[in-house]
């Protein structure tokens, strides 16, 4: 049975990447689960929870021992080293960022995955720590400024007078942004957000935030007519409203990222200047050069002005239990998908392109960086079946079919036919088809605008009304010859069963219908 | 007694005024039908005119006949027809379950497909004296009546026997089935013209016989998926059937009410042909719920389970819950339950109402009935336009037994099979909670990408049972 070691982090790093919920479910994998001694102390997980959970509490030379170790942030050098010959090591590497390690880790005999190169696609959603992690971090930064902040959130009106409601601008709508807008708002505050993709404004506004729109004065290109906007006046615009919401809002949450650059620039130092004493800025991009000047990553800053910036990169482990349980969740999603059969052999599919990208170092060999994952999957082809003989697109053609003329044709043709029927046909028939004409369209138009709801009654009602063959059966009923007397019988036995059944059944139905709170028998 | 009826007053021109007060009262029987205020008074003008047609009826039957042996017997079988199959009406209509509606509609109509292939053996059997253009014409309506009846009854017999689970509900695959259906027409073309020119018994045997395979291979074909289609339409054949036996009968009054329930019963088949964009001829054609398969399994990914106490702690957050059931509530007989979870949470104050789609269930309005049954307010039970923009609005969708009516690949992947059906959108809402009973396919067998998405989740097991516990969690 393969052993999967929890290990300890190092500094200050307060998160772990396996609870005692998730190991019990990685037990269930079929694994044996080992825990450093300590290592969910700081997390507010005991050795005794973990053992509770079928853990075997162990030093931290034989977890690091394990075949399996789970890690949440990237091993040092002397930790690659603790690493046993064929062992497999899962954590958030950002191997992108840090190709050092990817090539000490490629040193070793060993496997290395990193859980935060999962593909942004749906099926990787549950492991997709990147994304859990900024949920917590959008959601800590609201409460980080909140602390700072001097001021009530929600707005008040008390007997010691009206108390305003807190506005709260964010910038970048992303899950951070999103979760920060939630946050906000559920406390209280009057929430504005800001994105360049207009699209997530529904999204904005569902979790109960206000979507400022960078709106830019169409400027007509000669080329194609088309109005479009250049990219600088849109730029131009987005810095005007930073500045003037600056000096409306009391806290900015800014969390604009850009892959493999540095975080854009939303707010400049007269920004700053001109917020009121007292507002709080949230550079949740500090880590990755702010988009707020002034900001230092890990740090509080108070300006000049008495405006509070806090560049603090490690807004997740500040919530160190809820972000371990995601983060053990979104490790355990992994695992599960390396191991179908739940049998706890740990197996790497090359062919299924989540395993692919995680992947950053195979049995010592570097397999970094992935080919790249198509996120939209193209429309499966259609495929015509011969034998069938009609495929879906065959009828869809056909239905558009008759042309106008095809139509005035058919029409013309029908009109012929009834000319020639009612010709040749003896007395009785010309009336009968006038009849059944007639009652076909009063049939059509009668039942044109039944209510949805009805169309079972309206049903049983009919076949009720069909019955109505009894009184055919019925004519024939008194003949003298036997036989026909029998079928007849038996006809009017089988026409009864449907009056008598398709009337009660529908009355029954109807009798169950009912408005508000108003119940009819 | 008839001898003292003299004059213009004879029993023909009473029961002819009586035919027409009795076709005026069905068309506002089903002119009622279609509006919840008059439905009821709906059925009552129904019931009234079935009772004027077969007073008059029998009335005018035993004028004819009184006094001679044959209109006593007659008199004896009728009563004894009427009061057996009366009371097994009756007690069917009593004792059948809201969720077992479909079947028992489909042996109605069974039932008047065999009475009127009889009536038509009947019409065989009398051969009345007609001069020469008259017989052939008599002879083409028996050989007519009887052909739709048996299709009528056979195929019937099949959506009953599929819809009850007696008979598997995968469409029959015969090889050129549509050249089988094209032919069975053809020959009844040709016996027909033969039967005209000599009127054999075993012909009408033969043809009996051929009415009776064609009823079966047409419904066979018919996935248990499009039976709501297909119950209608058969509701529309028996409506022609007694339309046929008025036109051999020379009477009125089955033409009229045989082609209003006809036109009715197709109309309602179009409609739901179109809230499954199928192609309403190739449904009366029979087979045309068959789909040419798209290549391969495509990845969906993984799913998210819930568990019932989750699903309670979300609805207990939500603002405003859509409930949209499909057959699974019914198979699990879960309307009183839900009826239950949708009252609880009004009381709470959560806006709660139900989008019911078109082809939801095995039966047009097949859901309207079982809410209604479970006492769920009418008006907050929507149909899918009327719930559709809406549903990006909402907290919460519970998806209760419904899997391809709420298929996003029908609006989004052009390949499916299921592509261009209108959908309910449930995944536009914040969240959705699937009650499936495992990640089978529904019956369109297509696989249901919403499963997948980040907004579901499934709540496994038996529908009833989920929504008894989410009332438990409350």
């Amino acid at each position: 049975m393969t052993r999967i070691g929890i290990v300890a982090e190092l500094g200050q790093e307060t998160r772990v990447a396996a609870t005692p919920v998730t190991v019990r479910q990685l037990l269930e994998l079929g694994y044996e689960v080992v825990v450093e001694k300590g290592a969910g102390e700081s997390a507010s997980f005991a050795d005794d929870s973990y053992a509770a959970a079928g853990a075997v509490i162990v030093g931290a030379d034989e977890a690091w021992g394990s075949e399996v170790v789970l890690r949440v942030n990237a091993p040092t050098e002397e930790e690659i080293g603790r690493l046993a010959v064929g062992a497999t090591l899962i954590g958030s590497l950002s191997p992108g960022l840090r190709p050092e390690l990817v090539e000490a880790l490629a040193a070793r005999p060993i496997t290395a995955l990193a859980l935060d190169a999962v593909p942004r696609i749906s099926r990787a959603q549950s492991m997709d720590v990147l994304s859990s992690m900024a949920n917590i971090a959008g959601y800590r930064a609201v409460i980080e400024a909140a602390h700072e902040f001097g001021w009530f959130f929600t707005g008040q009106v008390t007997a010691a007078g009206k108390v305003p409601p807190a506005k709260v601008l964010v910038a970048g709508a992303g899950v951070a942004g999103l979760a920060a807008i939630g946050a906000a708002s559920s406390l209280g505050a009057v929430v504005r957000a800001t994105d360049p993709r207009p699209e997530v404004a529904d999204q904005v506004k569902s979790i109960g935030g206000t979507y400022l729109k960078v709106e830019v004065e169409e400027v007509m290109t000669s080329s194609d007519g088309y109005a479009k906007a250049t990219s600088e006046a849109y730029n131009a615009r987005a810095a005007e409203i930073y500045s003037e919401q600056a000096q409306d809002v009391d806290i900015i949450i800014t969390t604009a990222l850009i892959p493999g650059r540095p975080a854009p620039k939303l707010l400049t130092a007269e920004d700053v200047a001109g917020m009121k004493p007292g507002s709080v800025i949230v550079d949740m991009a500090a880590g990755q050069g702010g988009n707020v000047e002034g900001s230092v990553a890990g740090e509080r800053v108070v300006t000049d002005n008495g405006v509070v910036i806090l560049g603090y990169t490690d807004l997740p482990a500040r919530l160190p239990a809820q972000a371990s349980q995601l983060y053990g969740t979104n490790m355990l999603n992994l695992l599960k998908l390396l191991t179908k059969e739940k049998d706890g052999q740990l197996r790497i599919d090359f062919d299924d392109v989540v395993q692919r990208s995680v992947t950053v170092v195979r049995d010592g060999e570097k397999t970094w960086p992935p080919p790249p994952v198509q996120v939209s999957a193209a429309p499966a082809v259609k495929t015509d079946t011969a034998g069938a003989g009609e495929s879906a697109a065959g009828k869809a053609s056909k239905k558009k079919g008759l042309s106008r003329a095809g139509k005035a044709g058919l029409v013309a043709a029908g009109i012929a036919v009834l000319f020639v029927i009612n010709a040749i046909a003896p007395a009785p028939l010309p009336q009968h088809f006038t009849v059944l004409m007639l009652s076909v369209v009063v049939g059509f138009y009668v039942i044109g605008k039944v209510h949805h709801a009805l169309h079972t009654p309206l049903m049983s009602v009919t076949n009720a009304i069909s019955g109505i063959i009894v009184v055919g059966a019925l004519l024939q009923i008194t003949s003298g010859n036997l036989p026909m007397q029998a079928l007849a019988a038996v006809a009017v036995l089988l026409a009864s069963i449907n009056i008598f059944g398709g009337f009660a059944v529908t009355r029954r139905m109807l009798a169950m219908f009912s408005r508000g709170n108003r119940v009819n028998g | 007694m008839s001898d003292t009826v003299s004059g213009p007053w004879t029993a023909e021109s009473m029961a002819g005024a009586a035919y027409i007060v009795a076709a005026l009262l069905f068309i506002l029987s089903l002119a009622g039908l279609s509006k919840h205020e008059k439905a009821r008074a709906g059925v009552m003008y129904g019931i009234a005119g079935m009772v004027i047609a077969l007073a008059a009826t029998i009335w005018l039957t035993l004028q004819g006949a009184w006094g001679t042996g044959a209109g006593f017997t007659g008199l004896v079988l009728l009563v004894a027809a009427v009061l057996v199959g009366g009371a097994i009406g009756l007690w069917r209509a009593r004792v059948v379950q809201m969720t077992g509606m479909p079947e028992l509609i489909a042996l109605l109509h069974s039932f008047v497909g065999l009475a009127a292939v009889l009536v038509g053996w009947n019409g065989h059997l009398e051969a009345p004296d007609l001069p020469g253009a008259l017989t052939a014409v008599h002879h083409a309506e028996v050989f007519i009546g009887v052909f739709i009846g048996a299709v009528t009854f056979t195929g019937s017999i099949v959506a009953f026997l599929k819809l009850s689970a007696r008979m598997k509900s995968s469409p029959l695959m015969l090889p050129g089935k549509n050249a089988i259906n094209l032919g069975a027409l053809i020959a009844f073309v040709a016996l027909t013209v033969w039967y005209v020119n000599d009127s054999q018994l075993w012909l009408l045997v033969v043809v009996t016989a051929l009415a009776l395979a064609l009823g079966w291979h047409l419904v066979a074909s018919i996935g248990g998926g499009d039976m709501p289609v297909v119950v209608s339409m058969l509701n529309s054949y028996s409506g022609w059937a007694a339309a046929a036996a008025g036109f051999l009968l020379n009477n009125d009054l089955l033409i009229i009410t045989g082609a209003l329930v006809g036109s009715s019963g197709a109309y309602l088949s179009y409609i739901m042909c179109k809230a499954m964009n199928r192609s309403f001829i190739s449904v009366i054609a029979g087979g045309f719920g068959i789909a040419a398969p798209t290549g391969g399994d495509a990845d969906y990914g993984q799913h998210r389970e819930i568990t019932a106490q989750a699903t309670a702690e979300l609805l207990s957050n939500a603002s405003s819950v859509v409930i949209t059931p499909g057959y699974g509530m019914a198979v699990a007989q879960a309307q009183y339950p839900v009826a239950e979870l949708a009252h609880q949470l009004r009381e709470r104050g959560v806006n709660v109402r139900f989008g019911i789609h078109p082809v939801a269930g095995r039966l047009p309005g097949h859901m309207n009935v079982l809410l209604a049954e479970a006492k769920v307010p009418y008006d907050i039970v929507l149909e899918m336009d009327e719930i559709n923009d809406d549903l990006g609005d909402t907290s919460v969708v519970l998806v209760i037994g419904a899997n391809d009516t709420v298929n996003p690949a029908a609006a989004e992947d052009p390949g499916s099979p299921i592509a261009g059906m209108p959908v309910l959108r449930v995944w536009e809402a914040e969240n959705v909670v699937v009650f499936k009973r495992s990640m089978a396919a529904g019956y369109a067998g297509v696989q249901n990408p919403l499963f997948f998405r980040d907004n579901s989740q499934m709540l496994f097991g038996d529908a009833k049972q989920r929504v008894e516990d989410i009332l438990k969690a409350f």
